[in-house]
């Protein structure tokens, strides 16, 4: 595969950081190279958070991504920030439940996913993040979508070993959309 | 082989000190480098170790004096501001002799400076900042897997010379996750003789001091421990290259700076520029002999930082002057991009300094 | 001969550097009496202070570092942490404890750290050449309070027995002084318990020792013991401020 970096946007608690955590260990069960680089400090307290995940057959370089191959935008001031830096002919992933504007860019493709509206109807309203995540796996190459149970099983902890289902239930609902 | 696991920089030093055989640790909380104390704080209580939040960091840093006195392996961790407040107590650890592992995550300064990474502690690092001749092993790691494996190096190394070993890292490598293994630590262990653990009626005190109120004495003492420190200077240097074989213009990067530096040396190549990259491991002991060498090979230096250029003067000390060197940077908590070092490595090229 | 005098066991044949007339040691010689006493010379861990006892590591015979200034708590802390089975007094002055070593003092207290302090109160700063201390009296001349300790500028001393009273943690925290025979013995008292508490496991103990600094005071030894009884004592009485076993069983 060709070294993808994506960058997953949105307001601290939809659950950015963790959606790109997952993408990071998709990449690690499949013995990819890999790194996984959060926004940090105070703002992440119900401002913007946000996350790089790079995946890739070789060495990862600079963690830190200015040109993202990927954006996923769970609200509007990360489309806005971001937008301009993904790389011609990338993928612009916008949660259209929260973000009504459209993207106004011609040399990428946009995926519009209603994805909290979705998450809310199927019952699990918290996990518009891994249905994003779904659509993206979807449109990365090199990374088989099969195992997702497995990849859960890896970083989430034993207590909460109960929510494995319904986020393997999210990230199909967002790779079929 | 061991399992690749997912993990924070962060993270991987304080798993990397457990399995060092570290079971004091001594901390205060500040961002970027907070996952390292509430690791501890998870794992020491369950393995018979010792976590315990002191009440400033130069209470912390002298809890670290008073275990190490102690003969044990000991660490703190911090950022910037706090490092600062723990320069008292490491040169009271370094006129004592004896060992210990700090862990710098850098953030911007000076002051309260900022949270987002930074590499401005280089001079206080690797020249002081405490007060009276000493010197810190320094190691400077630029993925997680080396937070890990640089941490139980700098255990073995603060063992071995009695001194302190600061890891030199920044907020970009602490908070990011990388995938590393745990291969069996290579733990090194050396006699304490010197170590406060009561006479048992069996000995002369042992006294842990660094007050020698004749001068002659101080000297001496002084002395003694700069050939300590010219042997590491001769034993321990580590270093990277990186396409250095045939490179014209060689790029000088630590840590996180060492990676953008990699994109931009891969970029560079793709034009035709014959560039390679020295990545000193060692910021003390500096890795003067590769960049002396490299001096007659090379056309220049572009010395890559996260600071206003610090490591500079090291590479001109080390390269004497022989060949020019040109900053790259951005300070503040920002990062250079690739392009920027592109940029300075084509300039390099044309002859611009 | 019966010997029916000589130097305790703990302490070295370093001969001291303090002035004439000066307490510090009396008050090394009841620490040394009770670690002899008490058996635990062998596992005894000594933490020195900045100020004018800096050198005690040359005099108790038993292991000893010197901590930076105020630090000797948290440097006690390491050592307390890493060896339990050991014993870990500190012994600081007033500037050391009470001005600089503040926030080191009252969070080992806090923590109830199983350790024993022995704090040296002479109000005034000996080593350096008789600055005002944290614990200078209102009204006192020093050479930083040329016109005496003016309260309005410079503030009040500072009661540490009864401050660190107010805390939950500590186990036992009391004033005694050594200006007279009977109060020395009762000092002697007083030290040997706050070891004792610690080999019992019971925690925090703090002797503060109402000393005297003649040198500095401008005073002649015999003076200067009278102004602990005249002008210290009333400021720092003596008594004990804290203690919970003592309490418990009161109690009861």
């Amino acid at each position: 595969m060709k070294t993808t970096q994506i960058l997953f946007a949105g307001f601290g608690g939809q659950g950015v950081l963790f959606a790109g955590k997952f993408l990071a260990y998709k990449g690690l069960v499949q013995d990819k190279q890999v790194s996984w680089l959060p926004s940090y400090g105070p703002e992440m307290r119900g401002g913007t958070a946000n996350c790089s995940v790079i995946i890739s057959d070789t060495p990862v370089g600079s963690p830190i991504i200015t040109n993202p191959d990927m954006l996923v935008a769970m609200n509007l001031p990360s489309l806005q920030k971001f937008v301009g830096s993904v790389v011609p002919g990338g993928h612009i992933f916008v949660d259209s439940t929260l973000i009504t504007a459209k993207v106004d860019r011609t040399d990428v493709q946009v995926h519009y996913i209603p994805a909290t509206q979705m998450a809310k109807d199927a019952g699990f309203s918290t996990l518009a993040n891994m249905i994003l995540a779904g659509k993206v796996l979807k449109e990365t190459d090199g990374i088989r979508f099969e195992g997702n149970k497995e990849t859960l099983e890896r970083f989430i902890p034993a207590k909460k070993a109960n929510l494995i289902d319904i986020n393997c239930k999210a990230l199909q609902a967002g790779y079929d959309y | 082989m061991a399992e690749r696991v997912l993990m924070k920089g962060n993270e991987a030093i304080a798993e990397a000190a457990i399995r060092a055989g570290c079971r004091h640790y001594f901390g205060y909380p500040i961002t970027p480098q907070t996952e390292i104390a509430a690791y501890m704080a998870k794992k020491m209580p369950k393995i018979g170790g010792i976590f315990l939040q002191a009440e400033s960091e130069i209470a912390s840093i002298n809890m670290v004096y008073g275990a190490a006195a102690a003969g044990m392996r000991v660490m703190t961790s911090s950022s910037s501001p706090g490092i600062s407040l723990k320069t008292e107590g490491l040169s009271y650890i370094a006129g004592s002799d004896v060992p210990a592992l700090v862990i710098n995550v850098q953030r911007g300064g000076p002051g309260l400076g900022g949270i987002q990474p930074s590499q401005s502690d280089y001079f206080q690092a690797t020249k002081g900042g405490g007060h009276g001749d000493y010197r810190m092993i320094v190691l400077a790691p630029a993925s997680v897997q080396e937070m890990a494996s640089l941490t139980i190096k700098g255990f073995n190394l603060a063992d071995k010379y009695r001194m302190t070993s600061m890891i030199l890292a920044d907020g970009t490598i602490g908070q990011m996750m990388e995938p590393i293994t745990f291969e069996d630590a290579e733990v090194e262990t050396y006699e304490k003789p010197w170590a406060l653990t009561g006479t048992k009626g069996e000995r002369k005190h042992n006294i842990v001091n660094s007050l020698y109120l004749k001068p002659e004495e101080l000297e001496a003492k002084n002395f003694e421990r700069y050939e300590r420190y010219r042997a590491i200077e001769e034993n321990e240097p580590m270093w990277e290259e990186y396409m250095m074989e045939d490179a014209e213009i060689c790029v000088a990067a630590f840590g996180i700076a060492s990676r953008v530096a990699k994109n931009a040396i891969v970029a560079a190549r793709a034009e035709g520029i014959k560039v390679g990259l020295i990545r000193p491991i060692t910021l003390w002991p500096f890795p003067s002999k590769a960049f002396l060498s490299a001096a007659d090979r090379v056309k220049g230096f572009v010395s890559v930082e996260l600071n206003m250029g610090q490591m500079i003067e090291d590479v001109r000390l080390a390269t004497q002057c022989k060949r020019p060197v040109s900053l790259c940077n951005r300070t503040g908590g920002m990062i250079p991009s690739p392009d920027q070092v592109l940029e300075s490595i084509r300039n390099a090229q044309k002859g611009v300094f | 001969m019966a010997v029916v005098f000589e130097k305790p066991k703990s302490l070295t044949d370093a001969p001291l550097h303090y002035c004439p007339g000066c307490p510090h040691g009396i008050i090394h010689r009841l620490v040394a009496e009770a670690i002899d006493e008490l058996g635990i010379e062998g596992t005894t861990i000594g933490v020195a202070p900045v100020g004018c006892a800096v050198m005690a590591y040359d005099y108790f015979a038993c292991d000893m570092i010197e901590a930076p200034h105020g630090r000797a708590p948290a440097v006690a802390t390491g050592i307390k942490r890493s060896r339990p089975e050991n014993i870990i007094f500190t012994y600081q002055g007033d500037g050391d404890l009470a001005s600089i070593g503040m926030a080191e003092t009252v969070h080992s207290a806090a923590r109830n750290e199983n350790i024993t302090v022995i704090f040296v109160n002479n109000a005034i700063y000996g080593m350096t050449g008789g600055q005002m201390a944290p614990t200078s009296l209102p009204g006192q001349v020093t050479q930083t309070s040329p016109y005496g300790r003016d309260v309005k500028h410079c503030g009040w001393p500072i009661r540490v027995c009864e401050m660190l009273a107010t805390l939950e943690g500590p186990e036992y925290i009391t004033r005694v002084a050594v200006n007279n025979v009977k109060n020395v013995r009762n000092a002697k008292k007083a030290i040997k318990k706050a070891f004792q508490n610690q080999m019992e496991g019971k925690g925090f103990s703090l002797v503060e020792v109402v000393s005297a600094c003649p040198t500095n005071w401008g005073m002649t030894p015999q003076k200067a013991l009278e102004w602990v009884e005249s002008d210290m004592l009333p400021y720092y009485p003596i008594g004990v401020y804290k203690d919970r076993t003592a309490a418990k069983e009161a109690a009861k």
